[in-house]
């Protein structure tokens, strides 16, 4: 395998979780909720699929209990934001900062393990093609669900019925409730979406990224997954163009090293961060355009008049 | 079963002082479960938590020397939350105020002088603002989101001071650890009692949070924050300007926090090390909200997360939890008081779903 498969295959490895916690959140932020609790859903989606795949010695039980996890924690965060219409930008902080703490706690006991890691599956004949058949066939299957999850939500979001009410509620949700749209529901089953989106980026973090358990390994991710739905403008094929430019940049810091660029390694690792400021300025100072594609409820709570 | 919000017709005064307290109660109790599933007794563990760091001298002072930055920076944080600028990356000014300062005794540690001191506290708060004046300036000029800006930017500084004390302030007498050289006896902020290590940061935190109460209650600019916190069209109208409020409100709060840095470092650490703050900058978040936004809460509610920091300690010396479980209270409370601040602006109420169909049928 030449030097540029190895690079690639380690940008897509990189974008992945990316891309998955981005395209779940998008979703979210479509039907105009805010969570900025990525991060947290995230790191308790890792640390349950580090655990449970200990336990059970499958990691594709790790990857239901990272799911779960995810899960769970979106649902505090619609509970306290949907039905106690909480401050959303404090609860998604709580969440994270939640997750953080329990994950620290959780994770304890798996500290310095010896992973497992998830194995690729190589699709028949297609894995065989030249250059693209190992980089983009023989992939695990977070890669293969984080591709068709993207592609599923563009279907649902542009195509269905379903996927208009959602735009719906994000665009205005006093209209879509005079419509007789039920717009709390609506906003539950997106907001759970992207939790189970994001706990499975937390998957794919400590059984392929890195197949261990380590504190606080999401390492921003769920903050430059945030960014990158900026940077899509909500659109989602646009999420995986950005993950996987960010996981380019992220990985870039690895290979300078291996060359022997003699810039201090704290410098590249500041890179991702850095590169994401740039990108959320380059995109917003716009005000228009940003204006025309922020859903116009985004943030923005809900309650029914009675 | 559902659950129903009817919007109260004018805010509750009981709920307003009591919600947070209510937060507090829910807190111990899933705390108390959680010691539970651990298998520990909720009580010994509750009380080693909550209890033993307050009956000794020396932890009293333990908990004034943490409770110091947590309040410095809430009622920073206060300012901003108030106006509607969610500055979220304190814990990088904190970082950034803590290096500003450290450039006399670490640069220029031949100079001594009574005048080290008060420059270093204002080089601390001046390196504060600086970096809170990056997410100011990207959202009053270029409309870049701040929450993320801010947010990124505490990895930035993370990384900087890393860098900065393994390599080019690294102490040249430090067998190669990264830390730098500890500070000269003029640049050691002195203790305040003569029973224990408690700093004057805490005199600082205690200071400001007075200020910033008047400022809020008494003065033009504590009402503009006000104003365009809750409608910025409100303010525009009063001859507001939010732009303005922004550059204030960020600067502010970066100054706080870069001064929480150095008076921590200056007065409890001594030297700068990879890792000086253990999360202050995101517990001050937790800080500002049980206080309500209200600087002489913010000062009772920074005792209360100083708390939480020393119970972890204690109870992973007298019962062996992790002192992870500081960071679980710390999210569950935030947690609380978001909740129980609904009841302040609406009446919660249970739905039976068979008594509901029949009000609907009523209403046919």
């Amino acid at each position: 395998m030449g030097i540029i498969e190895a690079i690639l295959l380690s940008v897509i490895t990189a974008a992945t979780p990316l891309v998955l916690a981005a395209a779940g959140e998008l979703v979210a932020e479509r039907s105009g909720v805010l969570n900025l609790g990525v991060e947290g859903m995230m790191i308790m989606g890792a640390v349950s699929a580090f655990a449970a795949t200990q336990i059970t010695g499958s990691p594709y039980v790790g990857i239901l209990a990272g799911v779960a996890a995810g899960l769970l924690f979106a649902l505090f965060f619609g509970f306290l934001t949907l039905t106690l219409v909480a401050n959303q930008v404090a609860t998604g902080l709580a969440l994270t900062l939640l997750g953080l703490g329990v994950s620290g706690m959780l994770g304890e006991s798996f500290l310095g393990m010896q992973g497992i890691k998830l194995q690729p599956i190589a699709i028949p004949l297609l894995s065989e093609v030249p250059f693209l058949g190992p980089l983009l066939f023989r992939q695990d299957a977070i890669f293969y669900l984080s591709i068709a999850i993207v592609a599923g939500i563009h279907w649902f979001l542009f195509r269905s019925r379903a996927g208009l009410k959602l735009r719906a509620v994000g665009d205005s949700h006093a209209s879509a409730h005079a419509l007789g749209v039920d717009v709390i529901r609506i906003r539950y089953l997106a907001v759970l979406f992207g939790g189970a989106c994001a706990g499975l980026a937390g998957a794919q973090l400590s059984l392929v990224y890195t197949p261990q358990w380590v504190e606080n390994m999401s390492a921003g991710r769920g903050w430059i997954a945030l960014a990158l739905v900026v940077f899509a403008s909500w659109r989602p094929w646009r999420v995986v163009a950005g993950g996987y430019l960010f996981g380019a940049v992220s990985i870039s810091q690895l290979h300078a090293q291996a060359f022997g660029i003699g810039i201090p390694s704290q410098f590249l690792s500041s890179l991702p961060y850095v590169a994401t400021i740039v990108v959320l300025i380059l995109i917003s100072h716009n005000r228009r355009m940003t204006l025309i594609n922020t859903p116009a409820s985004l943030g923005k709570p809900f309650v029914p008049e009675r | 079963m559902r659950i129903e919000l009817e919007k109260r017709a004018k805010v509750s005064t009981l709920f307003s002082v009591l919600s947070p307290f209510i937060a507090f109660a829910l807190t111990i109790v899933f705390g108390g479960i959680m010691f539970a599933l651990l298998g520990k007794s909720p009580v010994t563990a509750l009380y080693s938590f909550f209890v033993e760091p307050l009956i000794e001298v020396w932890s009293l002072h333990e908990l004034a020397i943490k409770a110091a930055p947590l309040i410095l920076i809430g009622v920073g944080l206060s300012v901003c939350f108030r106006s509607n600028n969610w500055n979220i990356g304190a814990e990088g000014q904190f970082i950034m105020g803590a290096i500003a300062g450290s450039i006399l005794p670490v640069v220029f540690y031949d100079w001594q002088s009574p005048l080290v001191l008060p420059l270093m506290m204002l080089f601390g708060m001046i390196g504060g603002a600086l970096f809170a004046a990056i997410p100011a300036f990207l959202k009053a000029h270029m409309n870049t989101n701040e929450i993320l800006t801010s947010l990124m930017l505490v990895y930035v500084a993370q990384l900087f001071l890393d860098w900065l004390v393994r390599g080019p302030w690294r102490n040249p007498q430090g067998m190669n650890f990264p830390e730098t050289r500890t500070f000269g006896p003029d640049a050691i902020l002195p203790e305040m009692l003569a029973s224990g290590r408690t700093h004057w940061g805490f005199a600082f935190a205690i200071i400001a949070a007075v200020l910033v109460w008047f400022m809020m209650r008494y003065t033009l600019r504590g009402f503009e924050i006000t104003v365009l916190g809750q409608s910025e069209r409100a303010g525009r109208f009063a001859g507001f300007s939010s732009r303005k409020m922004i550059w204030f409100s960020m600067l502010f709060s970066g100054a706080l926090a870069g001064l929480a840095g150095i008076a921590e470092v200056s007065g409890a650490i001594q030297q700068l090390r990879p890792v000086i703050s253990p999360g202050y900058g995101f517990t001050a978040i937790i800080v500002a909200f049980l206080g309500r936004l209200n600087p002489l809460g913010i000062v009772a509610a920074g005792l209360v997360l100083a708390l939480t920091y020393l119970g972890g300690e204690a109870a992973q010396l007298s019962i062996g939890v992790s002192d992870k479980v500081t960071r679980v209270f710390q999210g569950l409370l935030l947690f609380f008081v978001l909740s129980c601040d609904t009841l302040i602006h609406y009446r919660i109420r249970l739905v039976w779903e068979r008594f509901a169909v029949a009000k609907t049928d009523e209403a046919h």
